[in-house]
């Protein structure tokens, strides 16, 4: 038939856009099927702290960059009365900050989210064509000697770095290396001389230092390791990490390269700077959203996300609303309950969330039970229909007050969100249910009640399902498929759960 | 047990709502002649155009400025019905049965103040009965004198006629009895009996009473089964004659029958209810789809009344 045929095309196509629309973003987008799933994130934060000498003053400090396996997000400066400026070059990022006049101990902050991704590792330049000279004189000679020694001892570079990483780490260092380090030897003067001794023997290397993102500290220790080019692969090898390989990426954040120290300050003393570090979780749709703006589609802009946080609450509820009229549409149609309105299940349900089951039940009871003794009072002062409802609309009000008010004494704080129930929509109820109650008896009134009740309970457990409530939010595209299936179930043409019992006597032979 | 159950309403042919508002009404009824039915004035009106007999109008009230003329306009008569032009389900109808001293008596023999009447009827004016909540109008008509053949099997109030009319053919009908449970009124889920009528030769069925099958009356204690319905030619025809009315293909006709005026169209149902088919012991769908197979041959009143008397007699 073709009204069938066209039916279930629109069905299939309506599920196959709902469906292929929200697995491309649980899939690709990474955006999570389940609520409250996590990633880890990395808050870093380094304070600089000094002491100014009342003259002009200038702090540089290196930042951390975006690696192929973290990013350096949200970055934010706390520095009251300074001037920012940032400089970028192909290997460090630079924050400048300046003052005309200060007094007394200076603090400064820099904070950013650290958090893991899936990109491309930043392309680092080349090692210059003509290294600049490292020693000159004595230290010179003693590179030179040290130079002869490791090759002597060496195969290739590989060796040779591993050796002289070896030689600079030792607690008690030679001569040579005594003069080069310097004295009060510690590990960034170690692998800074390192790397100044690999130059002047040809290969191109450079000290690296950042921090390892493992646990939660007030004073993180910074690392230092080497990078030596590898002229084979045009790439930068990394030497002297204490994490293998297949970790390292995401474990270490790159802070800086080079032989300059993290902070620099002119006019000034006792720089101190500490870098603290906290381990955060997010909800993973936030993640999955950031990772989504920095990968650059605009897919997003038009989502849901995109909305202030007000307007996104109140379509979290609003979303839920198809699903409630989907069940309705089961409800009624399939089984067959009798409710009074045909969506006022729907909207009682919805107040329910805010007052929880039980106390809402035990609220829209009272309220409709208490309406109703006051309407068939009121039946006896024979009112014109209009007033009659506008009374009731009052009583129901005052009600809910006085609920309210109770509750409250009694210090169930969750009754005062009574408030929220539709008071129109419960004036309707009690005045249809007084006129079913006279026309068709109090048995038959009851009972549409009651229907009404459960409707609304089983609507109610449904759409607080956290699940379902994440999923409509997260996937609002999964509407389409809730279209589809009304849609289908608009056509069901067979016998509604009651009507089996309605027509038992006929199936009786 | 439950699909035990699906499976033998389904060998039966028993219709249910689903199937009767996708298959029937939605699918055949248009939606353009619903008025004709809604508002039972024009209905009225409708029916003395084709000449079909209908309980004499007395009077209308259309506003609440009226209301008060309603003694009045009744002055002339001992007895009468109260009725919203848009009721449903015998929703709203008030019937009085006689006068003492200035106050109404109720067929249930409650006497009423003149404003309870006026109450009454400001009610039905504000829209309390009908569809919508919307601003009706009231019909004051002839109390019917029903046909002492029911007396033996209903209490109080008329019992009346139901006939599923498909394409202009009678396809089903039961004759409603009014109980005490009821109060007098002839309505099913108020607790009337219903009972089938063999459809060729007009002669009632077992009855049913609350989804149970009933032998007697419960208030008379009388058997239902075996009365025949006088006048059963003229009733049947004058269902059939209603498809020409109306132009409602799936509609269920509701006839009187008055001991002097013999049939009276009462109202006609655009959505027909369901029990029919309790209280005939039979479904509606293969009588259904033997009239959509055959209902082109079909146009003349005579011949469709005999294909209905010919197909669906008890036997079918």
């Amino acid at each position: 038939m073709n009204r069938k045929l066209h039916l279930a095309l629109l069905f299939l196509l309506l599920c196959a856009a709902g469906l292929s629309s929200a697995l491309y973003k649980a899939l690709v987008l990474s955006f999570p099927l389940l609520p409250e799933a996590t990633a880890s994130l990395w808050q870093v934060e380094a304070s600089i702290s000094f002491n100014s000498l009342d003259i002009p003053a200038k702090l540089s400090l290196f930042l951390p960059r975006s690696s192929k396996a973290v990013a350096v997000v949200d970055e934010s400066f706390i520095s009251h009365g300074y001037g920012l400026t940032m400089k970028q070059t192909k290997l460090n990022r630079t924050a400048i900050w300046s003052i005309r006049r200060s007094a007394g101990r200076q603090q400064l902050f820099y904070r950013a989210l650290i958090r893991p991704v899936e990109g491309q590792a930043p392309k680092l330049p080349p090692p210059p064509k003509e290294a600049k000279p490292e020693f000159a004189g004595a230290e010179l000679a003693a590179a030179q000697a040290v130079i002869a020694d490791l090759r002597e001892h060496s195969a290739d570079t590989e060796t040779l770095t591993n050796s002289l990483l070896q030689k600079v780490n030792d607690r008690e260092l030679d001569d040579n290396l005594r003069l080069i380090v310097g004295k009060k030897p510690d590990r960034f003067k170690r692998i800074v001389a390192a790397s100044r001794i690999l130059n002047t023997a040809g290969i191109p290397a450079r000290a690296v230092h950042g921090i390892r993102l493992m646990q939660q500290t007030k004073e993180a220790e910074l690392e230092h390791w080497l990078e030596v080019h590898d002229p084979a692969s045009d790439s930068w090898l990394p030497f002297g990490r204490d994490i293998e390989e297949g970790q390292a990426e995401e474990t270490y954040l790159i802070w800086w390269r080079g032989s300059a120290p993290l902070a620099d300050l002119e006019g000034g003393s006792r720089l101190r700077v500490k870098i603290a570090l906290t381990p955060s979780q997010e909800e993973a749709i936030d993640s999955a959203m950031a990772r989504a703006q920095l990968t650059g589609r605009s897919f997003y802009e038009y989502s849901l996300f995109s909305l202030p946080i007000s307007t996104q609450t109140v379509y979290r509820i609003i979303l839920l609303v198809p699903i409630g009229a989907l069940l309705v549409v089961v409800l009624r149609n399939i089984i067959g309950i009798q409710t009074f309105g045909t969506f006022m299940p729907v909207l009682i349900a919805l107040a329910f969330r805010e007052t929880e089951l039980l106390l809402g039940l035990v609220f829209f009871t009272g309220i409709i039970v208490a309406g109703l003794a006051i309407r068939f009072y009121l039946e006896h002062l024979k009112l014109l229909l209009v007033p009659r409802l506008a009374a009731i609309v009052v009583i129901v009000v005052l009600l809910m007050a006085a609920l309210s008010v109770i509750t409250h004494k009694l210090g169930i704080e969750r009754g005062l969100s009574i408030s929220l129930f539709p008071m129109i929509i419960m004036t309707m109820t009690i005045e249809r249910m007084s006129l079913v109650w006279e026309e068709n008896g109090p048995f038959a009134a009851i009972a549409q009640g009651l229907g009404s009740l459960l409707a609304a309970a089983a609507i109610y457990l449904i759409i607080t399902n956290h699940y379902v409530e994440h999923l409509v939010f997260v996937f609002p595209e999964t509407l389409l498929v809730v279209l589809a299936f009304i849609l289908l179930l608009g056509r069901y043409c067979g016998y509604r759960l009651f009507e089996l019992f309605r027509f038992a006597s006929l199936a009786r032979d | 047990m439950l699909i035990r159950r699906w499976k033998a309403l389904r060998k039966k042919g028993i219709l249910g709502i689903n199937r009767r508002n996708a298959e029937f009404t939605l699918r055949y009824n248009s939606r353009r002649q619903y008025p004709k039915v809604d508002d039972k004035l024009l209905t009225k009106q409708l029916a003395a155009d084709c000449a079909i007999p209908v309980p004499q109008l007395y009077g209308v009230i259309r506003m609440a400025g009226q209301v008060r003329r309603i003694h009045q306009m009744l002055s002339n008569y001992e007895d009468f019905v109260i009725k919203p032009a848009r009721g449903s389900g015998g929703e709203g109808i008030m019937v009085i049965s006689g006068r003492t001293q200035g106050l109404y008596r109720r067929s249930d023999g409650r006497l009423l103040e003149p404003e309870e009447i006026e109450h009454h009827v400001r009610n039905i004016l504000s829209g309390m009965y009908s569809l919508g909540a919307r601003p009706d109008k009231v019909l004051l008509e002839y109390r019917v004198q029903f046909n002492p053949v029911f007396e033996p099997i209903s209490y109080q109030g008329v019992p009346d006629i139901r006939i599923i009319v498909f394409f202009g053919i009678p396809v089903m009908s039961m004759i409603r009895l009014p109980t005490q449970m009821s109060s007098g009124k002839a309505n099913l889920h108020l607790g009337a009996v219903g009972a089938g009528i063999d459809i060729a030769t007009g002669t009632t069925l077992d009855g049913v009473w609350r989804n149970r099958a009933v032998i007697h009356h419960p208030d008379t204690g009388n058997p239902i089964r075996g009365l025949p319905i006088p006048e059963w030619p003229s009733l049947l025809e004058l269902a059939g004659r209603c498809y020409e009315l109306t132009g409602i293909i799936y509609q269920g006709v509701d006839i009187v029958l008055d001991q002097k005026l013999g049939p009276l169209l009462l109202e006609i149902n655009a959505r027909p209810g369901l029990n029919i088919q309790i209280a005939n012991n039979a479904g509606l769908l293969p009588r259904l789809r033997l009239i959509e197979e055959k209902h082109d041959e079909l146009h003349d009143i005579k011949n469709r009344l005999a294909f209905a008397v010919q197909h669906f007699g008890t036997t079918f």
